[in-house]
């Protein structure tokens, strides 16, 4: 409702899910719109940003996925949609790698869940789901998008 | 290289799984996406130095590794033999780790010996690329011609492939035969019999000394160039009846009743083994190749790189 608030009727907006875990997030997204607003011409896209990572080569291997953004970035509204934010990094690599498909005029991000005491870097999401206190580091966060309504788990590493 | 075991240096295709093969792939397709973009270059090795070091010609293994270092956001140092020391009489492995003990990380390395690749990496420490040895392996351009083949015509799988010209002495071939044959097609070997190594059909290839068999038979035809400069005798009376034996011309292609596809590695020798007006027609894969060569480099450094803990 707050997207729709803010983007009107998303003529010059574009939802671009990060891969993987953002995808299923942004589409069920755009289904919901195009649901309340049937004759919107919102633009989507999927945005990879294994090449942008500041780890690459500390240890684990990173597979870049596919990105697919058919249209042009330039001057458009751009929301970039992911399931959990956690340290910052990986947003700040999907920026990078945003940018280099051209200049938006704005990017915002959502998120489904907000560990907002684990952040590593100055990042802070427009749109936020459920937000985790959770400060143990030895804890991580599972999105189920299995059954209907998507489940929200806080696991402790030993599990 | 996530799959199965992992690959410290890319020495040739034999030693490469068909999974290995489809992930350079797969990271390649982004790599060409993100050439095609606005922006063309990724920090994904910025903090990685690459020497590039080449003891034999070249213009487009050259040209194209260092784009793709550049792209990379590597750091990169050139070298050749003719302007070096090897002139003073030094040893491979000495002016290599020269150059290494000022903290390089990776080494492009072509050589005119056979097996200089898999010599070094057994007495350095750095991760290895072969871009050619001698009459061995060019593991990166039968990667690039593969990706070209799937890219213009699907898949590989299935498809006939025949590899005309000098293959006694192709680096070209011999990596293209492990590489197609990895990934499910056939491949046939055309050319004068003195050009054609005596046990070659123990690779599973088929042997044809005719060019117009072979076309007929194939979906897509390698030309490769006559290496006169790794020939010590004379393989065949005159370069004029090689040309009118084995040259591709568009005659013989329009007497085919399909079209295929003209591969060349480059260089390409004008009027020899292919002629102009193939080479320019719309048969020609020749500067596709080139184009995918950045993207399929990228790939395999990217992928090669991120081991290098």
């Amino acid at each position: 409702m707050q997207l729709i608030e803010l983007h009107g009727d998303f003529s010059n907006t574009a939802i671009i899910g990060l891969q993987p875990r953002g995808i299923q997030l942004s589409k069920r997204l755009v289904e919901a719109i195009t649901e309340l607003q049937p004759e919107t011409n919102l633009k989507y896209g999927e945005l990879d940003h294994t090449f942008f990572r500041d780890d690459i080569g500390r240890g684990e291997i990173f597979m870049p996925k596919k990105s697919n953004i058919n249209f042009s970035t330039e001057s458009l509204n751009i929301i970039l949609v992911d399931d959990v934010l956690y340290t910052g990094r990986s947003v700040r690599a999907s920026i990078d790698a945003l940018m280099s498909f051209g200049r938006p005029k704005q990017v915002e991000l959502l998120v489904l869940v907000d560990r907002r005491f684990q952040r590593e870097l100055p990042i802070s999401p427009n749109y936020t789901g459920v937000v985790v206190d959770s400060r143990s580091t030895g804890e991580h966060v599972k999105v189920d998008w299995s059954l209907d309504h998507p489940q929200v788990w806080l696991l402790s590493s030993k599990e | 290289m996530t799959s199965n075991t992992p690959i410290k240096h890319l020495l040739g295709i034999k030693g490469l799984s068909a999974s290995h093969i489809q992930t350079i792939f797969e990271t390649a397709d982004n790599f060409k996406e993100l050439l095609n973009g606005p922006v063309k270059k990724t920090p994904a090795l910025r903090d990685i130095t690459i020497a590039n070091l080449f003891f034999e010609n070249s213009t487009r293994t050259r040209v194209s590794f260092e784009l793709a270092e550049k792209r990379l956001g590597a750091d990169t140092i050139n070298f050749s033999s003719s302007s070096s020391s090897v002139k003073k009489g030094e040893t491979l492995i000495d002016t290599v780790n020269n150059i290494l003990s000022m903290k390089v990380d990776m080494v492009v390395m072509r050589h005119p010996a056979p097996g200089a690749c898999l010599f070094l990496s057994k007495h350095i420490d750095a991760q290895i690329i072969n871009a050619g040895d001698g009459t061995h392996e060019h593991p990166t351009q039968a990667l690039l011609d593969a990706f070209s083949i799937r890219e213009r015509l699907g898949d590989v799988a299935g498809k006939k492939v025949v590899i005309v010209g000098d293959i006694l002495h192709s680096r070209v071939a011999l990596s293209n035969i492990y590489s197609l044959q990895l990934l499910g097609a056939e491949v046939m070997v055309c050319g004068p019999a003195t050009l054609i190594p005596k046990h070659i059909s123990h690779l599973g290839v088929k042997v044809s000394h005719n060019l117009e068999e072979a076309l007929n038979w194939c979906d897509v035809a390698n030309m490769l160039r006559i290496q006169l400069e790794r020939q010590d005798q004379r393989y065949f009376p005159s370069l004029k009846e090689y040309s009118n034996l084995y040259g591709l011309t568009l005659d013989k292609l329009n007497r085919l009743d399909k079209e295929i596809c003209i591969m060349h590695p480059g260089p390409i020798n004008r009027g020899v083994e292919i002629s102009s007006d193939v080479a320019d027609s719309k048969h020609s894969m020749i500067l596709q190749q080139v184009e995918n060569g950045v993207a399929v480099r990228m790939a395999v450094l990217f992928l090669l790189g991120q081991q290098r803990l």
